[in-house]
């Protein structure tokens, strides 16, 4: 077997057996579960099959009634007469007779107005139907005071229809840029934690290397520029093994959650029918992105001696894609912002922000191909870069946690003929 | 086999870490490549292994270049200890043997017989962060020679052993010589190289000072010792001319002469003094020439 091959291997396999590898996997797996059955687990925990009782406190008997008629379309919620005083009511809540105490009186000019007693205020949720009822109430109360049509008043209160509509042929209907906001939403996240997690995955590993010293053996047989792309290629498999277990959990959950009935949260984030251009996009801006920064990662790594300094060097790379997250996001709004198209450009960004860009926009092929062109220029760039440095790096010792270790990394592995 | 280096340079920035260095190491021979702290000799090693391009000169083995193609027919040990600490013993050697170009089944196979060899085979599913200073070096051993390598580079491959791992891995060392590996042997433990090297080189701020045959060296640096035991005081002896150095101990005095003949004037005069239990012409000992070489210039 080729060498290259033998190190990739021994990087993957030494990783998928890792528990923090495990540890990852159960919890995001987990977690996936958890949030494509997001709605029936709420639902299992609220007490929902429980109707709450609510006191009500009037001398009005004709609002008791409209306003028991409209509560009675709600499910959850059931208005009693209180014929004893305010006083008594609260203390019946008190002692859990009740859920809440609502206090009707005429206020000025004849409208009604009304106190809410509840052990807690906190949930809104409980109060807010019974407030809703008492303002139909209310415009009925005024309403009939001015003699007008109750048909009119239906009129007035229906919503009004507003429907949005994109002249050029080309651009995304509403519809569709919701769908692509909810991708583009994942793979921002996706491309985000992987880099920060992978890319620390590589320079842990060329770190650990150098501080166990075995480096030293490894660069006598095999050459660092090799084993440089086996480490990047090794923890790629690795996040490929992860995201196959992490897509078939939420495969699962998708399909689950659907013979459930309620496809709401899936809908929510697009998931239902996806332009497969855009799934094209995606994993051609991930895959290209993972590689510009696994390679810089890789670099980085080779310049410490010392695990804990890995850090350190890595926090300039970190910033990097957390400002690339942070525009992206900013971007989500206002995808055709002259900031945005600029920074879709640079190659630490163009993987998140070309991408939303394609996802929200209809923008011309060449744009795209150029800022991919650009990409994976810098991609080669900063390989053939990285490559030098590394094998300077993997021969410095000491302390070393600036990046004027560059220069004497390039010095070490300077050809000399 | 041979390795040699002609005329190599290598210089960082304005530094220059080895001067125009120049060897010659035959197959079946051990080399002794010694040197103080620093004087160039892990550099010199790097160059060999084609880690670092020298500056200046050829290094050639075999008659040709060193390059990755060849890295299964060479073996490195390096000075400090350089394995997986998380990795178990078995399959950190399997996974190094097969960088080296081992097969696996070939390679588990060895590692038995070498396990066994060194008395330690309870270790081959240990840690190896779990094992102590001595043996982590047994096994850093075992993954420099596992591959059977033709050029084989040890550099203090003795550090941390007590006397009688030291004798095992000596016994190791000789054999894989006898088998037609050329070696070229670094430590700081005189004795070792006298024991184990036929020649030797002896490198002082990256250019050789000392450089050849043990024998031929010790017969050229014409210095020789006597060590001697009487009755009386002998600190008179210091101000014999041709005297220059004179060590008292606890019965005696051990002196450095420049000359043999300077030995016989010191005989005459301790005629007459009293009884002298031992009187002993010595050979210079490598640890005598090698800090009158290297320790000269700190004076």
């Amino acid at each position: 077997m080729n060498k290259f091959f033998i190190m990739v291997a021994q990087t993957y396999k030494n990783r998928v057996k890792s528990k923090s590898f495990l540890i990852t996997t159960i919890v995001t797996v987990a977690l996936i579960f958890a949030l494509s059955n997001l709605q029936s687990l709420i639902e299992t925990f609220s007490d929902v099959d429980e109707e709450k009782k609510v006191a009500v406190v009037t001398d009005n008997e004709d609002w008791f009634q409209s306003l028991n008629q409209v509560v009675s379309m709600n499910d959850n919620l059931s208005l009693e007469k209180y014929n004893g005083s305010l006083e008594e009511a609260q203390a019946a809540v008190e002692e859990g007779d009740f859920q809440s105490v609502v206090d009707v009186e005429q206020g000025e000019e004849g409208m009604p107005e009304a106190t809410y007693y509840a052990n807690k205020i906190a949930n809104t949720g409980e109060s807010d139907p019974v407030r809703q009822a008492l303002q139909q109430v209310k415009v009925q109360y005024v309403t009939e005071q001015a003699n007008v049509d109750p048909a009119i008043i239906q009129q007035m209160n229906a919503p009004v229809n507003f429907e949005l509509v994109a002249l050029e042929d080309s651009a995304k209907t509403a519809e569709e840029l919701n769908q692509t906001r909810g991708l583009v939403y994942v793979m921002l996240f996706f491309l985000y934690f992987s880099v920060i997690m992978y890319g620390q995955m590589i320079s842990t590993e060329v770190a650990t290397e150098k501080s166990s010293r075995v480096m030293e053996i490894l660069v006598s047989s095999v050459s660092p520029v090799s084993q440089m792309f086996a480490k990047i290629f090794g923890i790629a498999l690795l996040g490929l093994t992860q995201f196959a277990i992490l897509i078939l959990a939420g495969y699962l959950g998708i399909q689950q959650s659907k013979t459930l009935g309620d496809g709401s949260m899936l809908e929510f984030f697009g998931f239902n029918d996806i332009n497969p251009g855009t799934i094209v996009y995606a994993v051609v801006f991930f895959i290209l992105g993972y590689l510009l920064y696994a390679t810089l990662a890789a670099t980085l790594g080779s310049l410490v001696s010392r695990l804990e300094d890995a850090q350190q060097l890595l926090a300039p790379m970190i910033m990097l894609i957390v400002a690339g997250f942070l525009i992206a996001m900013f971007g989500l709004g206002i995808p055709d912002s002259t900031f945005i198209t600029v920074s879709s450009y640079f190659p630490f960004f163009t993987p998140l922000i070309m991408f939303l860009r394609v996802g929200m926009l209809e923008i011309p092929i060449w744009e795209v191909a150029l800022s991919i062109g650009i990409l994976i220029g810098s991609i080669l760039l900063l390989a053939l870069i990285g490559a030098r440095v590394y094998r300077g790096g993997v021969l410095m010792y000491g302390k070393s946690t600036s990046l004027k270790d560059l220069k004497t990394a390039l010095q070490l592995s300077k050809k000399e003929k | 086999m041979t390795l040699r280096l002609e005329k190599v340079t290598k210089k960082f920035g304005s530094f220059t870490a080895v001067d125009d260095l120049s060897l010659e190491i035959p197959e079946k021979q051990i080399f002794g490549f010694l040197g103080a702290n620093g004087a160039g000799k892990t550099t010199t090693f790097r160059m060999v292994l084609g880690l670092l391009d020298q500056t200046k000169g050829e290094i050639s083995w075999n008659g040709g270049d060193i390059g990755y193609d060849q890295s299964h027919l060479i073996g490195y040990l390096p000075e400090e200890r350089g394995l997986y600490p998380k990795l178990k013993v078995q399959e950190q050697l399997v996974y190094l043997a097969k960088l080296r170009g081992m097969k696996k089944s070939e390679a588990v196979q060895q590692i038995e017989s070498w396990l066994e060899r060194f008395k330690v085979p309870e270790y081959k599913n240990k840690k190896v962060e779990e094992l102590s200073k001595g043996n982590q070096q047994k096994i850093q051993f075992i993954s420099a020679v596992l591959h059977k390598p033709k050029l084989l580079i040890l550099d203090e491959p003795f550090s941390g052993l007590d006397p009688v791992n030291v004798e095992m891995l000596k016994k190791a060392v000789i054999d894989l010589k006898e088998s037609g590996t050329s070696i070229v042997f670094s430590s700081h433990r005189m004795e070792h190289v006298e024991e184990l090297c036929e020649s030797l080189c002896i490198l002082h701020h990256g250019s050789p000072v000392v450089h050849g045959k043990l024998k031929e060296i010790k017969k050229s640096f014409g210095k020789k010792n006597v060590k001697v035991i009487a009755d009386f005081d002998l600190a008179f002896l210091e101000s014999i001319p041709g005297v220059t150095k004179y060590k008292p101990l606890g019965d005696g005095c051990e002196i450095q002469i420049e000359s043999e003949e300077i030995a016989q004037r010191i005989f005459e005069e301790l005629q007459g003094k009293g009884f002298v239990r031992k009187f002993d012409l010595e050979e210079p000992t490598l640890n005598d020439i090698f800090i009158e070489k290297v320790g000269a210039s700190y004076e």
